[in-house]
């Protein structure tokens, strides 16, 4: 087998030094009976050439998003990732090393942490990030916990544009943990009267923007009400490119940003392994969940980086700790840093352009098309349209055609009278010809 | 270019000592500045063309003022990077006995597949029907999963290892909740020893935590799980192999009492390297069990992440599994991505993130149980054992073990009674083993015994490579007895960087870069 090292040979010598007969000796905890004695019902080894063809086979009976008009998002989307970015994250250095519990050899693992959490933390104009979540999704449900410990109550409120499937993932941990929490019915147009819900028992009000159909949300007085009732804004974007062109919710007074970050630097992958953004005010520092990186400096006075403030952390807090979480997103997150040190404040904001550049095009394009109206009043790069007919029906009879067109709501909201509603996202990736493609399969299957 | 005419250099003109060099720089080893300090706000790496003039539909949302980060130009990136990689330590660059984390080898065929276009580039949110070999693959690794442990069942959804514990700790305490004990049963047994996540992810889903005590050999005993037992007790969570390297002798009678007491049995997975092939959790009574895809099935660690926390299911627990999930009936199989769409008999607890967890990791994973194969993962774990083992026959002359009744499984613990009296710490003996060009193992933990240096040095090392390892470890232990004490306490000194002062770190937090203030002109 290629991937062992050891001969036969060698395990003879090795077994004669322990001075056991045979390797089952060391086995010998293993209750009677419960040792194994013929191997697993699974095929045998393979070589590299037949794992190839047996993946690639699976690989290929999928339709890739690069294949076709791809117009597939609420919650992940399609970008280019410049080549020099998989080359990187593959440097043996970065993909075969672990958490950096010992700095002295692993500063590279920790200045990238260090580097991404402040642009984490300029991207949303917040004043401190931590290293990374598992995805924007868990970090939603996190910061809800984090609201929790710090205004000391059990309350939270979800708007009807957060993602549904985040509000599930908020939902079922707080029900585990005998939280309670409010979700707002779906908010298409962004019309909710959000500010009614909140009281002074009222842990935190999270808000989505742009939100899962796409709109572009105020979250000032949204914020403003929070705090004067002692309560927390959490803010969610999915879409972390729109950051290059909207207001950050920094600068709207959120007390805690969470988002996905998959745009920048990483791949579709079918969900996961992604990486979640999550930054908050300084004041919360220590009410935070996940790892942190700071600054230091060595036996020589010279700089260096650690991770810090550890006491919040499983491994030495356990039952107290703020967040069970141990691994994080490091891979992702190197990933997501050197596309976004590629990109700089003047590429992000110019790809930031194109995405909506792109969005508007097709909006406008679908203004001539009957049976199809485009709700959003404002939006970056992602709208929702309503459709003459099913939206689920729309999306299978265009795939047929070849192209994929979007999210039916009813696949996120089966039951909520959403039927006709489709979600639209349109990134840098999508040509004029792509548009062109889509609003003529569109206008064939209405 | 060659220079044809240069005169071969000779070691006889490298007499002098070193110096200081004027940059800082020590040839290969680079000072490398933050991204902030060497990049400007104009520069970026990535031609994109301006769009033409259009309609803004951002409303009054529009971004006012710019963002704050510099860009790099490729090729300024890509060395800021290679160079940040050179102060990495990996498995690649040598032996990483990181006890309780199976750094073992990562193979780039796994990279290669997991980037076929029809597993990266598909989105999961695009129609079913055009994603059927993305649901084969995830069937397939379901069924390795389930083969290997012997259950029933298996959610492939969680992200990594803890989260895989609260993805099992919430399918229990769903079960408790639908036989209407959900009130009373909140207590969740946890050995001293267990991983600090364990007791973290009971308390992070409302259940209070119990300590179970260690025993002077190392396990845990069915007598003391029994006199904690009562109508309160939801679950253990037992670590098998345990954090101390030792497969619970009295396990089958620990799930037996767990069970008649009404209550489950979560086994963490974190150590399943040990018995791959040779034991399986489904014939010991084990009731959920998380399997950290980066650990025994070779997907990187890549510094701290992403990782993969497929947890497997007894039957009495597989209903409350969480959605999403692919059903198979009849041959024929569909993704339930809704409790109401859950088949007849189906309960599902919730929700654990966005979408169906970890793709690309599973990809990797398949493919490594794919190039092994039954017979291969039973010899890997086989040899783990054996490598951890010769270790120990290896060094317990010079170093002392807690825990000599037992038999290691895939790592062996290591106290510091051994160096009592010299001055070394365990720290310090770890740092030491840096200026020799080892990572680590893993130090202070478990936390059961005093000093823990655990070692866990997979199936992926040779014997030879074996060997330099523990001439190595034998000679500091030696030198811990003599007087270059400053050899370890002062450890490392080849590294990089020199040990760091993590107290500042945490009193002063510095947390993001800083435009430095302005020096101000001495006043005149």
């Amino acid at each position: 087998m290629r991937y062992l090292p050891l001969t036969d040979t060698d395990r003879e010598d090795m077994l004669a030094r322990i001075g056991v007969p045979d390797v089952d000796a060391l086995f010998s905890d293993v209750p009677k009976g419960k040792l194994l004695k013929d191997p697993l019902d699974l095929p045998r080894a393979k070589g590299e050439l037949e794992v190839e063809r047996i993946l690639g086979k699976m690989s290929a009976r999928n339709t890739a998003a690069g294949a076709v008009p791809f117009f597939v998002g609420a919650g992940a989307y399609k970008h280019h990732v410049p080549a020099t970015v998989d080359h990187l994250i593959q440097r043996s250095e970065f993909l075969t090393s672990y958490t950096p519990y010992q700095p002295e050899i692993a500063q590279g693992t920790l200045q990238y942490l260090f580097e991404f959490q402040t642009q984490i933390a300029a991207l949303t104009g917040m004043e401190v990030a931590n290293a990374s979540m598992y995805d924007g999704s868990t970090g939603t449900a996190e910061a809800v916990l984090m609201a929790h410990r710090v205004t000391r109550r059990r309350k939270a409120v979800l708007s009807g544009g957060l993602h549904p499937h985040y509000t599930q993932v908020v939902e079922t941990l707080s029900e585990m943990a005998s939280d309670e929490v409010v979700a707002l019915e779906a908010d298409v147009r962004a019309t909710e009267d959000i500010l009614s819900q909140i009281d002074d028992s009222v842990s935190c009000v999270v808000v989505q923007s742009p939100d899962v159909f796409g709109n572009l949300r105020d979250l000032r007085p949204i914020a403003e009400k929070a705090h004067a009732h002692g309560a927390l804004l959490i803010a969610v974007f999915t879409e972390v490119v729109s950051l290059g062109a909207v207001v950050p919710p920094g600068a709207q007074d959120a007390d805690i940003v969470v988002g996905e970050g998959q745009s920048i630097g990483n791949a579709l992958n079918f969900g996961g392994p992604y990486v979640g953004l999550f930054a908050a005010k300084s004041k919360y520092i220590r009410q935070m969940p996940g790892r942190l990186c700071g600054e230091t400096v060595d036996a020589d006075g010279r700089r260096g980086f650690v991770l810090t403030l550890s006491t919040r952390e499983q491994h030495i807090r356990r039952d107290k700790a703020t967040s069970n979480i141990c691994t994080n997103s490091g891979l992702c997150v190197l990933a997501f840093t050197i596309h976004m040190t590629l990109l700089g404040q003047a590429g992000l904001s110019r790809l930031a352009d194109v995405n909506h550049a792109n969005a508007v095009k097709l909006a406008d394009a679908l203004a001539g098309v009957k049976g199809a109206e485009v709700l959003n009043e404002s939006f970056f790069n992602e709208f929702t349209v309503k459709l003459a007919k099913p939206a689920a029906e729309v999306v299978e009879a265009m795939a047929a055609k070849g192209v994929l067109a979007g999210v039916p709501v009813s696949r996120l909201l089966p039951g909520a009278g959403l039927d006709d509603l489709l979600i639209v996202a349109n990134t840098e990736v999508n040509t004029d010809e792509d548009r062109a493609a889509f609003v003529a399969a569109l206008a064939e299957v209405l | 270019m060659l220079n044809r005419q240069g005169r071969p250099t000779a070691a006889g003109e490298a007499e002098s000592r070193s110096h200081e060099t004027f940059t800082g720089n020590r040839a290969l080893q680079q000072i490398e500045p933050l991204i902030f300090e060497i990049g400007h706000r104009e520069s970026t790496g990535v031609d994109i063309e301006k769009p033409a003039p259009f309609k803004s539909r951002l409303g009054k949302h529009a971004r006012q003022g710019e963002i704050g980060l510099p860009g790099l130009s490729e090729p300024e990136a890509m060395r800021h990077y290679v160079r940040l990689s050179q102060k990495n330590y990996g498995i690649d660059t040598g032996l990483f006995p990181l006890g309780s984390c199976t750094m073992k080898h990562n193979a780039r065929l796994n990279e290669k597949v997991a980037r076929l276009p029809g597993f990266s580039d598909v989105h999961p949110l695009q129609p079913t029907s055009t994603v059927p070999g993305a649901l084969e693959l995830m069937l397939e690794l379901a069924r390795y999963l389930m083969t290997l442990t012997g259950m029933p069942a298996v959610a492939l959804s969680p992200k990594a290892g803890a989260h895989g514990e609260a993805c099992g700790m919430m399918a229990i305490k769903a079960a408790i909740a639908a036989k209407g004990e959900g009130a009373t049963r909140n207590v969740v047994l946890v050995p001293e020893s267990a991983h600090g996540t364990n007791p973290a992810t009971a308390a992070l889903i409302g259940f209070s935590v119990k300590a179970v005590p260690a025993r002077p050999d190392g396990t845990v005993a069915v007598e003391d799980v029994k006199a904690l037992l009562g109508p309160e007790v939801a679950a253990i969570m037992l670590t098998n192999p345990n954090t101390c390297g030792i497969f619970e002798p009295e396990i089958v009678e620990i799930a037996a009492a767990m069970h008649e007491a009404g209550a489950y049995f979560y086994c963490d997975g974190a150590n399943f390297n040990a018995i791959v092939g040779k034991a399986r959790p489904g014939d010991l009574g084990v009731d959920a069990m998380h399997i950290n895809l980066h650990k025994t099935f070779s997907t990187p660690h890549g510094g701290g992440g992403p990782g993969a926390g497929p947890v497997v299911l007894s039957e009495r627990l597989a209903p409350f599994a969480p959605v999403p999930f692919i059903h198979v009936e009849g041959g024929k199989s569909r993704l339930v991505e809704h409790k109401g769409d859950a088949p007849e008999g189906n309960d599902p607890f919730g929700r654990m993130t966005a979408f169906h967890g970890q793709m690309g990791m599973y990809v990797r994973a398949l493919a490594y149980m794919l190039s092994h194969g039954a017979d291969g993962m039973k010899q890997a774990s086989e040899d783990a054992v054996l490598n951890a083992n010769y270790i120990r026959a290896s060094l317990s002359d010079l170093m002392s073990l807690p825990f000599p009744d037992h038999p290691s499984m895939h790592e062996v613990l290591f106290d510091d009674e051994w160096l009592k009296g010299t001055g070394v710490s365990t720290l310090d003996f770890a740092k030491a083993m840096i200026d020799e060009g080892y990572h680590p193992m893993t130090v202070y933990f478990p936390l059961v015994v005093h000093g823990a240096m655990l070692i866990e040095p997979t199936e992926s090392e040779s014997k030879a490579a074996l060997d330099l390892f523990v001439a190595t470890l034998r000679d500091l232990a030696i030198a811990t007895k003599g007087n270059d004490k400053s050899r370890f306490t002062a450890a490392p000194h080849h590294a990089p960087i020199r040990r760091l002062d993590e107290t500042r770190a945490a009193r002063q937090p510095v947390l993001k870069w800083e435009k430095p203030a302005p020096v101000k002109e001495a006043a005149e």
